[in-house]
């Protein structure tokens, strides 16, 4: 069918909750897909995006790569949605924002519990990590935010439903939370 | 013939001594707070119950009612700037609403649910700060104070001592126990105190209380801090 709306999801740093979250749309699922189209996601394994209506961010930016592919989302998509905690505010990735990075990388890769063969990994292929993690709204600009860790379907649901209507999307009361 | 201010064109009586906040919420009224409590002497340091009096704007817990006073209270404006105001109470502190046992309880959070709050705005500080889990029953996370002073005001004029203070400015501005060691555990605070029990946040804890009410069952969960606020039960610290 011509003329679907084309969405691109990804997740930085996050867990991937948020895309479960978005699944647990079930068999709204199906009637999704009559209206939208899926490019760049972990759903269909497109490697990068193109020309896009909506683009789903999960996560905040934790390293170089999160930042690369945050700005391909901002070129491409019309509309930039962050979702969830971590591309909000960090979310719990950013607690260790109050740790040095050094004392982090020691911690995982040389001096923790069980460790064997001690070192820090270290390779061209490998992003660099940020000193901090940042929410998304600090590196580009975003034009609607959902909230919750993760947001409910029904976020999900609400919020593509009145878009693709037309609508100004709004969450009601009991689709705001931040936990 | 009683006195009377409007506030939002509604006419509500007051008497001699009342702050607009208390005329208000003797009328039913609902104005935004997070440092005023009906029990202790305002503080109007949050500055979350910003009305306009007479085209002016100012706090509702600190500013006498006075004969004809014309207050705005539910404008867009002043809902677009109580917004703003919670943000930069976010971001100036550290909350990860996920790992916080106040979530759903918590009237900071409340308080942007009400507003309709959906993110940060604001580049967050991510100040550095500290715990004390010194003390057998109460955890402090400087993490998630917002120096509103009812801990401090609670202890002092309704527990008869003298646990908190603020102390500092600025970035630095944080929470101080009255300690020769500075530690929480070597003050006079008892897990039954009203100073233990008064925090908005999730500053202030008791141990071992923290999910005994399941997060998606708690007070905020299902009503708005409005409601709860006016409600006369006071049960809005819930733990
Ligand atoms: S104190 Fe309130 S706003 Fe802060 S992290 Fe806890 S629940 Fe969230
Ligand atoms: S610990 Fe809680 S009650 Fe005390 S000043 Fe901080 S936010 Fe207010
Ligand atoms: S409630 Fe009035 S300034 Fe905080």
């Amino acid at each position: 069918m011509a003329n679907k709306i084309r969405v691109a999801t990804t997740s930085l740093a996050g867990c991937f909750g948020c895309h479960m979250s978005f699944l647990d749309l079930d068999e709204r699922l199906v009637q999704l897909a009559e209206l939208v189209e899926f490019d760049r996601s972990p759903i269909t394994d497109i490697e990068h995006c193109t020309d896009c209506d909506i683009g789903l961010i999960e996560g905040g930016v934790c390293n170089s790569e999160n930042v690369h592919t945050l700005r391909e989302f901002r070129k491409n998509c019309k509309i930039l949605v962050a979702v969830g905690a971590c591309a909000i505010n960090g979310g719990l990735p950013a607690m260790r924002n109050f740790i040095p990075l050094e004392e982090c990388l020691s911690e995982a890769y040389l001096d923790g519990i069980g460790v064997e063969n001690p070192q820090i990994p270290s390779d061209v292929e490998l992003p660099l990590l940020l000193d901090k993690v940042r929410p998304i709204h600090e590196v580009v600009k975003i034009d609607y935010y959902l909230p919750g860790c993760p947001p409910s379907a029904d976020v999900f649901w609400k919020f593509l439903t009145d878009l693709l209507a037309g609508r100004e999307p709004e969450l009601d009361y009991e689709l705001v939370h931040y936990d | 013939m009683s006195k009377t201010i409007t506030i939002d064109g509604k006419t509500i009586p007051f008497e001699d001594g009342q702050t607009i906040m208390e005329a208000a919420t003797a009328a039913d009224v609902y104005i935004p707070h997070l440092c005023h409590h009906p029990e202790f002497t305002p503080h109007g340091s949050c500055k979350l119950c910003t009305v306009k009096v007479n085209g002016r704007n100012c706090s509702a817990c600190t500013f006498p009612a006075a004969e004809g006073q014309d207050v705005l209270n539910n404008t867009q404006e002043l809902i677009d700037d109580r917004r703003k105001i919670t943000q930069m109470l976010f971001v100036e502190g550290n909350h990860f609403c996920p790992s916080c046992e106040k979530t759903g309880n918590c009237q900071l959070q409340a308080v942007a649910y009400h507003l309709n709050m959906l993110d940060d705005h604001f580049p967050l500080f991510y100040p550095n700060r500290e715990m004390d889990a010194s003390h057998p029953d109460v955890l402090i996370d400087h993490n998630r104070c917002i120096f509103c002073a009812l801990c401090v005001r609670a202890s002092q004029q309704h527990d008869g001592k003298n646990v908190f203070a603020i102390s500092g400015r600025g970035i630095n501005k944080h929470l101080i126990f009255n300690a020769e060691s500075g530690q929480l555990k070597d003050t006079d605070l008892d897990k039954n105190d009203k100073a233990a029990h008064i925090c908005p946040t999730g500053a202030i804890l008791i141990k071992r209380t923290g999910y005994q009410v399941p997060i998606g069952q708690r007070i905020y969960d299902h009503h708005e801090i409005d409601e709860v606020s006016l409600a006369t039960t006071e049960h809005q610290h819930g733990e």
